[in-house]
C-alpha cells in the first residue's frame, strides 16, 4: 500500500502555475491598445476560423490566449451572461467590470479546486460611448488574477518582449491604422519576424459606430492598414 | 457551464428556458389544461395591437403597422412602434396583445444576436423565421387565455438575393407569402387595397406608398387602427428591408409621403 506524500500548499500553488504558464506560453501573443477612436485588439492567428477575438456585447468584447477549447467556454460563458443580464434588466447595465468579476471568480475556482487549471489568459475591454468616457481594460489570468489596464496591454506567453516593444512606441491618440501597425511590429518584435495581414485577427471597438461597436476587419483591410 | 447533454447551444431562448424559465414571454402565466374542457379563464383586458401590412418589391421588402392600440373600447396607446428591427437584415411587426408581442421582439432580437456571437455566423433568414415559429407556439398556453400574438417577419435573403416575408397563426404555423400579407384588425380592409394596387416588381418608393395608403384605408373601416393624425403629427410607422439592410423611414418623411396621399384622395 503506498503511503499518501505531504506535499506543501505552496508547492501545490507553483507547480499549476508553471503548469499552466507552460502551456499558455505554447500559443502566440495577443496585443490590445487603446487608440483615438476605441481600442484594437491584434492577435497572431494563423487560423481565419478559429477566433482568439470575439464580440460580447454592445460595447464590450473578448480576447484570450492559451488552449483554445478553454477561452472558447469562456467566450460562450461571457455572452450568456451578457445576453441574459441584458435582457433582463437593460442593455446598459451589461458592464465588462461584472463580466471581468465572473471569470476572475470561475478561474480561481478552478485553479484552486479542480486537477488542472485552464492554460488561459483573457481579455475583456470595454469600449467608452461618449468622448471622455473612459475605456476599461480587464486582464485576467489563469489563477483568477485580474488587472486593470490602461494604454495597452499584452497577453501570453512573450507578453514582457512584446510590452517592451510598445512601451517604446506608443503614445495616446494614435489612429486606428498606427495602432495596428504598431500592434503588428511589437507581436513581431521578439524574435523580430514581420508578421504578414493573413497571420493577423485584428478587431477594433469602434465608439463611432452605433449599437454594436465591434467590427472585425478582414484581411484586406488589414494589408492597407499594415501598408499605409 | 452546462453538462454536454443539457447544453443550450446557441440559443438564447433555450438558454433562458433551462436557466429562468419566468423571464420569458408568459412563462409565469398558470398553465391551462387544454383537454380539460371546463370554461376556459375570462379573457384579460390589455392592450391589443391593431393593423400591420409587409409588401414585397423588387429589390426588398417595405413593412408598415399603424400606431393605435386598443383596451376594449379604449385608445391605450396612439404612438405604439409596431414595426421593429430583428438584426440588421430582418424585421419583425406584432399584431395582438401588446405586452407579450412586445417581448417577443426583444426574445427574438437577443436570439438572433446571441446565436450571431456564439457561432461567428448569424442565421439563414429561414432559420430565423423558424425561430420565431417557436416562440409563438411556446406562447400559446398565454394564447389560450387571450393573450394572443400574430407578428411578421421579413427579411433580405442574402443566399437567394431577395425580400422574403413570413405570416403566422397563433400556434406558430408559418406560412411564406410570395407577394404581400397583411394582419391585426384591420387586415381585410389593407388587404383588400394593396391586392388592388399591387404589381409584381413595384420599386420600394412604390410599395412604401401603397402601404401607407392600405394603413389608411383600413383606418378608415376599423375602428382599432389608427389613422394619420395630422394633429399631433402621428403617422404609420414604416421600415425597409432591403440589400443594404434594415432601414427605418425618418418621420418627417413619412408625415410628407402621407400628406401627399390625403391631399390625392381628398381632391376626388
Amino acid at each position: 500500500m503506498s503511503m499518501p506524500f505531504y506535499v506543501s500548499p505552496e508547492q501545490v500553488m507553483k507547480d499549476r502555475a508553471d503548469y499552466a504558464r507552460k502551456g499558455i506560453a505554447r500559443g502566440r501573443s495577443l496585443v490590445a491598445l487603446q487608440y483615438a477612436d476605441g481600442i484594437a485588439l491584434v492577435a497572431e492567428n494563423p487560423s481565419g476560423t478559429l477566433h482568439k477575438i470575439s464580440e460580447i456585447y454592445d460595447r464590450i468584447a473578448f480576447a484570450g490566449v492559451g488552449k483554445y477549447n478553454e477561452f472558447e467556454m469562456l467566450k460562450i460563458a461571457g455572452i450568456r451572461h451578457a445576453d441574459v443580464r441584458g435582457y433582463q434588466y437593460s442593455r446598459e447595465d451589461v458592464t465588462a467590470r461584472a463580466l471581468a468579476n465572473g471569470y476572475a471568480q470561475t478561474l480561481g475556482q478552478v485553479f484552486t479546486h479542480e486537477m488542472k487549471p485552464y492554460e488561459v489568459e483573457i481579455l475583456v475591454a470595454q469600449v467608452g460611448e461618449q468622448d471622455g468616457e473612459s475605456n476599461e481594460m480587464f486582464h485576467i489570468l489563469y489563477d483568477g488574477t485580474v488587472m486593470d489596464e490602461h494604454g495597452f496591454t499584452v497577453l501570453g506567453g512573450q507578453a514582457e518582449a512584446i510590452t517592451d516593444a510598445l512601451k517604446a512606441d506608443y503614445a495616446e491618440g494614435l489612429d486606428m491604422g498606427a495602432a495596428i501597425r504598431l500592434g503588428s511590429k511589437a507581436l513581431g518584435s521578439p524574435d523580430s519576424r514581420e508578421i504578414n495581414a493573413d497571420q493577423l485577427e485584428v478587431a477594433v471597438l469602434d465608439r463611432n459606430r452605433s449599437r454594436r461597436k465591434f467590427r472585425r476587419i478582414e484581411d484586406d483591410e488589414v494589408d492597407q492598414l499594415l501598408a499605409g | 457551464m452546462f453538462a454536454p447533454g443539457s447544453d443550450p447551444g446557441p440559443s438564447f431562448f433555450e438558454l433562458l428556458r433551462r436557466t429562468t424559465p419566468d423571464a420569458l414571454p408568459g412563462g409565469n402565466l398558470p398553465r391551462v389544461n387544454l383537454s380539460a374542457g371546463g370554461p376556459s379563464p375570462a379573457p384579460l383586458e390589455v392592450p391589443h395591437g391593431t393593423t400591420i401590412v409587409c409588401i414585397k418589391f423588387a429589390g426588398g421588402v417595405v413593412m408598415a403597422g399603424d400606431r393605435r392600440a386598443t383596451e376594449g373600447y379604449t385608445i391605450a396607446s396612439r404612438r405604439i412602434d409596431k414595426v421593429s428591427q430583428c438584426d440588421h437584415w430582418s424585421a419583425m411587426a406584432i399584431a395582438g396583445a401588446a405586452g407579450p408581442g412586445m417581448e417577443m421582439v426583444r426574445l427574438l432580437q437577443t436570439e438572433l444576436e446571441h446565436y450571431e456571437k456564439v457561432e461567428g455566423e448569424p442565421l439563414s433568414l429561414e432559420g430565423k423565421a423558424n425561430k420565431l415559429s417557436q416562440m409563438i407556439r411556446a406562447n400559446l398556453p398565454a394564447a389560450m387565455q387571450g393573450l394572443v400574438v400574430v407578428p411578421l417577419f421579413c427579411g433580405y435573403d442574402l443566399r437567394k438575393g431577395e425580400g422574403r416575408l413570413y405570416k403566422y397563426d397563433v400556434t406558430g404555423g408559418k406560412y411564406e407569402e410570395a407577394d404581400f400579407a397583411t394582419t391585426g384588425s384591420g387586415s381585410v380592409h389593407a388587404r383588400n387595397w394593396i391586392k388592388a394596387g399591387y404589381k409584381p416588381d413595384m420599386t420600394a418608393e412604390e410599395a412604401v406608398n401603397l402601404g401607407l395608403l392600405a394603413l389608411f384605408m383600413a383606418a378608415d373601416e376599423d375602428a382599432a387602427t389608427g389613422g394619420p393624425d395630422p394633429v399631433r403629427r402621428i403617422y404609420p410607422t414604416v421600415a425597409v428591408v432591403d440589400l443594404n439592410g434594415y432601414a427605418k423611414l425618418a418621420e418627417d418623411d413619412v408625415e410628407r409621403r402621407a400628406t401627399e396621399i390625403l391631399a390625392g384622395r381628398s381632391s376626388q
